[in-house]
């Protein structure tokens, strides 16, 4: 199937829209009608055709968009992307992992050919094709992961594993929900969560941990996250707080539903042959409250969430100041009817 | 708001002298010569035969403390007039480092962060150090928009010393950096940040 990529933008003009068959593939992170933190883990493996899981790196409309707006953070600040130097092994590991899923889901978009450790790699939506040989970066315009990084959507941590314990030592991270690699480069699974609320007390992140150590490969795992995010602006880094920030007072009852948008994370975990360390891909979809009220269900069920949200978690997510806005405007789309189990549309 | 608990939050397990160790290196700063002096009240003095102690007396200057750690005979005792000597020697001295040589930093938290820092950079594991929190509570602390660093803060919120944006101090700490990381508290509608208040004595 060949992708139509929209010319789009993520800042100023803010031109980013999905069209309607990449509303009903978004992943609506909701399977019931509220929402509490929990270790919600399934097996990464493909799921329904025309939607996300279809392939297990999703390639969608807004790639050359995204990979645009990603080539403009790092023009901006460099830091966003960096690796550790124990991570060269890993860095390979992510880059055939990353081309190997392109080429076979997207053959008309992406081409791999090995000749032993002679590699072609052919991006077709990006113009590229380079020769080059498999573990030496000096045949690559860039060190390995930033390389394929910046032709995959999504943020991307390698997470070393030692000590019983997973360490974040490298990343590609431009499209974060408020989280600074450059802060956080270094630190170990505990740590890095340090912020979250709640999470911690009821033993989240132990379960979690224990469960990601004993990762195996060839059996990647996913989770959904969400939060909300003003403008459809990929980059609400920490960095940048100063400068997104006050997008959050100009939302409106009128301008609600299309300034609005829900951000959902599908997070995979990878384990990778050669380093043992763990590819975590945080790949960022956006959707805006306009957009999703076109699915009844998520129009139903949405508001119902938010009614539901412990305060911690609407302080956490930076809902605090529209989280009224939006639920006075959901309600009209909320009959009262009992929504169907799971996030598909019905 | 200030998130507490948060789990970066470094833990100064006190400096515990290592029966093991072949080889003591402690690095203080002010307050933490009294934390050396507690170990030899508590351990006894046979340990300082095998002792190196590189001092900074910082603001514990009129104290006189490197009196003190000089009286007890350590089998080294350096004093640093400022910071930067004193870490051009740590390298010196962990450049040379034998097997069985144990690290001890005791200070403010600032001071601790840095040298661990140094530490770390020479593949010292951080679990293996003995730290010892002693004087202020002041915070070093890394603005996230310029990336800044700013000492011995003891408000919060505070101006960068760099860009000059209000930062909420957060809990949030990274070992690599030797800081904690300061957030801008009015993003959302500049100009209402709240005024400074005194956190970190």
């Amino acid at each position: 199937m060949t992708i139509t990529f929209r010319s789009e933008t993520f800042r100023d003009d803010f031109t980013f829209r999905n069209s309607l068959t990449n509303i009903r593939r978004f992943p609506f992170p909701f399977d019931r009608d509220e929402y509490m933190y929990s270790v919600n883990m399934e097996p990464h493996i493909r799921g329904k055709a025309d939607s996300v899981f279809e392939n297990l790196i999703d390639v969608d409309e807004h790639y050359v968009a995204e990979m645009q707006d990603r080539a403009m953070v790092l023009k901006e600040d460099p830091l966003r992307c960096q690796a550790l130097p124990h991570m060269m092994a890993a860095q390979w590991d992510v880059l055939e992992l990353l081309m190997e899923h392109q080429a076979q889901d997207y053959p008309e978009h992406f081409t791999l050919e090995k000749n032993g450790d002679r590699w072609r790699w052919i991006n077709r939506p990006m113009g590229i094709d380079d020769t080059f040989t498999f573990g030496d970066p000096s045949t690559l315009s860039y060190p390995p992961m930033e390389y394929i990084t910046r032709q995959a959507q999504g943020d991307f941590c390698i997470v070393d594993q030692r000590d019983n314990n997973l360490w974040m030592d490298a990343g590609m991270v431009t499209t974060q929900a408020d989280w600074s690699l450059d802060f956080d480069i270094g630190m170990n699974f505990m740590e890095w969560h340090g912020p979250v609320p709640l999470a911690h007390q009821i033993g989240v992140f132990d379960r979690a941990l224990k469960f990601l150590l004993n990762l195996q490969q060839g059996k990647p795992t996913r989770r959904l996250n969400w939060t909300m995010t003003v403008n459809p602006r990929l980059d609400t880094s920490p960095e940048n707080y100063h400068k997104w920030g006050p997008d959050r007072q100009t939302v409106t009852p009128e301008n609600v539903g299309n300034k609005m948008h829900l951000r959902v994370e599908l997070q995979s975990l990878w384990r990778l042959p050669r380093s043992n360390a763990i590819l975590f891909v945080i790949r960022c979809y956006l959707i805006s409250l306009d957009e999703l009220v076109t699915v009844p269900k998520w129009g139903r069920r949405l508001p119902r969430v938010l009614k539901s949200l412990p305060p911690e978690i609407v302080d956490y997510k930076g809902l605090t100041r529209n989280r009224p806005i939006m639920i006075d405007w959901l309600a009209k789309y909320d009959d009262g009817a009992p929504t169907s189990a799971g996030i598909y549309p019905d | 708001m200030l998130v507490q608990g948060i789990k970066s939050r470094p833990e100064y397990k006190g400096l515990d002298i290592d029966p093991h160790a072949k080889r003591h290196l402690f690095v203080l700063e002010g307050e933490g010569a009294a934390a050396f002096a507690d170990q030899v009240e508590l351990k006894g003095t046979d340990f300082l035969a095998k002792s190196e102690i590189l001092y900074l007396a910082a603001g514990a200057a009129p104290k006189a403390y490197d009196v003190a750690l000089s009286a007890l005979s350590p089998d080294v005792f350096w004093q640093a007039p400022t910071l930067q000597p004193l870490l051009f020697r740590l390298r010196a001295c962990l450049e040379q480092a034998r097997m069985g040589t144990r690290l001890y930093i005791a200070g403010t938290e600032g001071f601790i962060g840095q040298i661990m820092q140094v530490a770390l950079e020479f593949g010292i594991d951080f679990n293996s150090i003995h730290t010892e929190h002693r004087g202020s509570t002041a915070r070093r602390v890394q603005c996230v928009h310029c990336k800044g660093i700013t000492d011995n803060v003891t408000t919060s919120p505070f101006a960068c010393t760099h860009c000059g944006l209000p930062l909420l101090v957060r809990d949030h700490y990274s070992r690599r950096l030797g800081a904690f990381q300061g957030v801008n508290i009015d993003a959302e509608e500049p100009g209402t940040a709240p005024a400074p208040e005194e956190m970190f004595p």
